[in-house]
């Protein structure tokens, strides 16, 4: 930490704070700005145009009355959750076995990762087309002789969140690889020599000693997972519009749809401050201890 | 799950044979490596899997796909769905598929890659070596700001584009990247630059190096594994946008995705799987070559120090 | 005042015609399907032959959920487009108030729109205040049954005349293989069905009581029941329609894959690109043969502010050309609407469309449901017509009491 012990002293940072206008500025004016407009807006009952008719809560119980976005946010925890326990198991155990010393690494590499090139746009519509009941899997299944197999997520209400996830992963794990493969590299290969020599066994290296030290990537590797999470959007766009019914509606879908197709701006306004409050009561008391607390050497 | 009881069991065989350091000389149809290449290739067969379907569909014919086996290769290669995709689909009035949209992706994505990563390796730089009271407040704000869904901020920018007088230009569309990107990309350059040896600066400094000085005559010649990641992200998440890029401007400068999004939703009769499929690779060429490309020095770049905390 | 800013206006475009310059116009729409493009090309031709200015294409696919937060974002941005699609009716009252669309009243009252343009809830629709803000284009209605005669040959029965035949038809057509009733996965395809068995089989006097008047006992009471139950034989009859655009479904209808659609006129603009003839590929029942009403709905343009003297001069040439009459008749044979004055020679137009006619001369016409409810209603609607169609789990009665609940709420 170059700066962590030298006092603070307002001059000799000049440069750092001009040069630090154009995040303090997207900071205030963005996001803190854009967010305190949300909130505000969504005590109206704006429509087309935000609109200062101030309503009071009415928004807010409408929108916990609407089915829609309980299953909104029925989904996003479902999806959400297992997004994120299967991103990192995936994709730690895919990045333990690229680092095996084994040949093509590069090669294996490049093929897990190349889906994170595509968009989501892209990676739905390529997999509503391998769900696809009369072309894809399930025909191509039936079509060997099992006449009876049916697998059709996208069209079976109960499991098309699934169908989503299998997509979502496809496209988000080799990241999540890349970016545990890093953690593995930087792990020094004398606590490797160590655990060897004490005869632990290999998969409790990785668990107690490997994992803990991995910290920091865990962390960087979770935030850019639940920024994912919490804004899918084009993913279930393109892949199902939200349907069968609206078994895979996710709370973005409903935000853009009630601001935008609804023209109820203060509906989606009140929808998206509960999604900024579910976030910073998640967000901010880790945000404090990673960043805004003393730090750790 | 078959890899969790790789792991363990080839331990057990390396510890006993594990003598001196480096790489052992190992057969190579030992049970171990059937194991694990066998699991990889599984693997590496289901991630290649949907970019076979869509290149083996969109090399196909309509009637060939509607006979139903999506895995199937092409009886009859045709490379019609690409020059159609390319060249002649239409949206509304205009038939000239995807070619419209390339250069406008071009002349987007290269000033913004450009300038969002000039200013986040900046400010990682400020964050990470010349903190100020505050600093790491404004961080977290942008920390959290990479949770806000996109879409509750069309209006609000908007209404700032407009009182800024550019919106609707390439100005304001290169803004909203910039800003877009700059959570993830601060994280990073600041995660990079904490990790420079301390030594360095405080020599830098002894040397009477300035915040400037010191950022673009140390930082920024070690720092090009990040660079390479950061440029990365950035072509593939600008390239990729379709939001900003159809809010933000007009048909005339509108780029390659909002061109496929047309393209793709606009059904004329049938819908033409092999041409969507076509068109879809051709979008996504740009960003696939990149990491095809640099997939190495990204994984390197990460490695040498973006996710240290 | 009024007539002297007439002279004003017209002495302006007088002075702008001689110094005229080519503009380019930009117009953007949603109309992307087959049918739909020809038709918007039909503008275009007119647009760039009769005038010296350029038609500048800005199709956005996706439906008006996509398009409109672009064209609404560009408009309040300060950077608008010439022209732009609307459905007229509550969607774009509040651009008008903020003073943000062309005000088009001059034209209207010199070119007499008043007494063309027919029926004239059109027009009114387009009039806030007193003044003109939007040109209808054309008539929309929704009250239509699409039958594939192929489907019913193979299925071995006769082609229904009316909603029952259809419903009793169903397990012959099921039984060979085919589906029933073709419905795409998009939401306002559920509701627009759902909307359409409301109207035919309770009536327009109910359409206007639950929409109109917001009335929660009719909604609660046994007319609209029986629109719920038709709609569970709907949802019956739709399995295996596993395609999410409509004129996916239509194709269902056209290739014999399914027995009939429900959808608004404008699918016949698909039938017509795929060269089928009305009678004898395929069979249209207006008002599903019970009641033959349509609604006339329909899109709109509208033109926004603009200080470039040359793009309000073409500004002002389109919207006196999109009534004109040739070009009237010319969009609405490739759209497969009706055109919006009754003055025009369709002798062109097929069965059809001829049927169209007859019943809007009758005047067996009602408002569209966009023009009764706000944007926001409906989306809760068809937020419960989603779930209904496809979760066999909700009964009728179940569905009944969540759309007296809608209703009662709306404004």
């Amino acid at each position: 930490m170059a700066t962590s012990d030298r006092p603070f002293q307002p001059f000799r940072n000049l440069n750092a704070k001009i040069a630090s206008i154009p995040m303090i500025l997207t900071a205030l004016v963005i996001f803190i700005g854009c967010t305190i407009w949300t909130i505000y807006y969504s005590f109206t009952k704006s429509k087309l145009l935000p609109k200062s008719n101030f309503v009071g809560f009415d928004q807010y119980e409408r929108l916990w009355s609407t089915r829609r976005w309980l299953v909104s946010i029925e989904n996003l925890v479902i999806y959400g959750s297992l997004s994120l326990i299967f991103s990192l198991i995936i994709g730690f155990l895919l990045a333990a076995l690229l680092d095996q010393k084994i040949r093509f690494e590069d090669t294996f590499r490049t093929i897990l990762l190349y889906p994170f090139a595509l968009s989501f746009i892209v990676t739905g519509l390529v997999w509503q087309w391998i769900l696809n009941p009369d072309f894809g899997v399930q025909s191509v299944v039936q079509g060997l002789g099992w006449e009876s197999f049916s697998f059709n997520p996208l069209y079976d209400a109960d499991i098309v969140i699934y169908g989503v996830l299998i997509a979502g992963l496809w496209q988000g794990t080799g990241l999540v690889m890349c970016l545990m493969l890093a953690g593995l590299r930087g792990i020094d290969e004398d606590i490797w020599k160590a655990a060897r020599v004490d005869g632990i066994p290999m998969w409790k290296t990785y668990l107690y000693i490997v994992i803990p030290m991995m910290r920091p990537v865990f962390i960087t590797t979770i935030v850019i997972i639940t920024s994912g999470i919490v804004r899918v959007y084009d993913l279930v766009v393109a892949q199902t519009g939200g349907g069968p019914g609206i078994a895979s509606e996710v709370p973005a879908k409903y935000v853009y749809d009630y601001m935008f197709q609804s023209q109820n701006l203060g509906q989606g306004f009140a929808a998206s401050s509960m999604m900024l409050v579910t976030v910073a009561v998640i967000v901010i008391p880790w945000a404090y201890l990673e960043f805004g607390g003393k730090r750790r050497g | 799950m078959a890899d969790t009881d790789v792991l363990p069991n080839n331990t057990s065989t390396g510890l006993e044979t594990s003598g001196p350091r480096g790489p052992r000389p190992r057969p190579m149809l030992s049970r171990r490596n059937i194991i694990l290449y066998g699991t990889l290739i599984v693997i590496a067969v289901y991630y290649l899997l949907p970019l076979y379907v869509m290149i083996v569909t969109s090399l196909k014919g309509m009637p060939e796909i509607r006979l139903g086996n999506i895995f199937a290769p092409p009886v009859e290669v045709t490379f019609q769905p690409w020059v159609k995709a390319w060249a002649e689909a239409c949206t509304g009035l205009n038939c000239d598929g995807l070619s419209r949209g390339f250069w406008n992706s071009v002349r987007i994505t290269v000033p913004s890659v450009i300038i969002s990563i000039a200013i986040a390796s900046v400010n990682g730089y400020a964050l990470a070596n010349w903190r100020f009271k505050g600093s790491e407040i404004f961080f977290t704000i942008l920390i959290f700001g990479s949770f806000i869904p996109y879409q509750v901020m069309i209006y609000p920018i908007v209404i700032v584009l407009r009182e800024l007088g550019v919106y609707g230009s390439l100005t304001g569309l290169v803004i909203v990247h910039t800003i877009f990107g700059m959570p993830i990309l601060t994280l990073l350059f600041r995660n990079y630059f904490v990790s420079v040896p301390e030594e360095l600066f405080k020599a830098a400094r002894v040397d009477g190096a300035g915040f400037w000085g010191i950022y673009l005559r140390i930082m920024l010649p070690m720092s090009l594994p990040i660079f390479v990641v950061a440029i990365i992200l950035q072509i593939t998440g600008i390239w990729n946008d379709f939001l900003f890029g159809v809010v933000y401007t007009k048909p005339d400068t509108y780029p390659m995705t909002v061109q496929l999004n047309n393209i793709v939703n606009s059904v004329q009769g049938v819908k033409e799987y092999n041409v969507n499929m076509a068109a879809t690779i051709i979008t996504g060429l740009v960003p696939l070559i990149v990491y095809f490309l640099s997939g190495k020095l990204f994984v390197r770049g990460i490695a040498a120090g973006a996710v240290k905390g | 005042m009024k007539a002297l800013r007439a002279v004003f206006a017209a002495t302006t475009a007088l002075c702008a015609a001689t110094a005229a310059n080519a503009a380019d116009l930009e117009v953007t729409h949603w109309w992307t399907s087959g049918g739909e493009a020809a038709a918007v090309g039909e503008f275009a031709k007119a647009f760039n032959e009769k005038t010296d200015h350029n038609w500048v294409d800005g199709a956005i696919a996706g439906g008006g959920g996509t398009a409109r937060p672009v064209m609404v974002s560009r408009i309040i941005g300060g950077d608008p487009m010439g022209a732009t699609q609307f459905n007229h009716g509550r969607q774009t009252e509040e651009l008008i108030e903020a003073g943000l669309m062309r005000d088009l009243t001059d034209i209207a009252e010199a070119e007499g729109w008043k007494d063309l343009i027919n029926p004239p809830s059109l027009l009114d629709s387009c009039t806030v205040d007193g003044r003109v803000y939007c040109v209808p284009v054309n008539i929309h209605s929704w009250q239509w049954l699409w039958l594939s005669n192929a489907a019913f040959e193979k299925a071995g029965v006769a082609v229904p005349a009316n909603w029952d035949e259809f419903v009793a038809a169903a397990p012959k057509l099921e039984a060979a293989g085919i589906v029933p009733l073709a419905l795409g996965q998009q939401p306002w395809q559920n509701s627009g069905l759902f909307n359409v068995l409301l109207v035919t089989l309770a009536g327009p006097e109910a359409l206007q009581k639950v929409y109109g008047a917001k009335d929660a006992e009719v909604a609660a009471g046994p007319e609209i029941a029986r629109v719920f139950k038709a709609a569970e034989d709907a949802r019956r009859m739709r399995k295996g329609s596993n395609v999410q655009d409509w004129n996916q479904a239509t194709n269902m209808v056209i290739t014999g894959k399914a027995g009939g659609q429900i959808m608004g006129d404008w699918a016949q603009g698909e039938f017509q690109v795929a060269g089928q003839v009305a009678g004898k590929d395929y069979t249209c029942l207006p008002g599903l043969g019970v009641n033959e009403v349509i609604s006339t709905g329909g899109d709109a343009f509208y033109f926004p502010v603009n200080d470039d003297p040359d793009t309000q001069k073409a500004q002002d040439e389109l919207a006196s050309l999109m009534v004109s009459p040739e070009v009237q008749v010319a969009f609405n044979l490739k759209k497969g609407s009706l055109p919006i004055r009754g003055d025009v020679d369709l002798a062109a137009a097929n069965d059809c469309m001829k049927k169209g006619l007859e019943i809007l001369a009758s005047g067996n016409i009602l408002p569209d449901v966009n023009q009764l409810n706000t944007e926001d209603t409906n989306t809760q609607l068809s937020d419960l017509f989603v779930e209904f169609f496809n979760d066999e789990s909700i009964s009728a009665e179940d569905a009944q009491a969540r759309f007296v609940d809608i209703i009662a709420q709306g404004d």
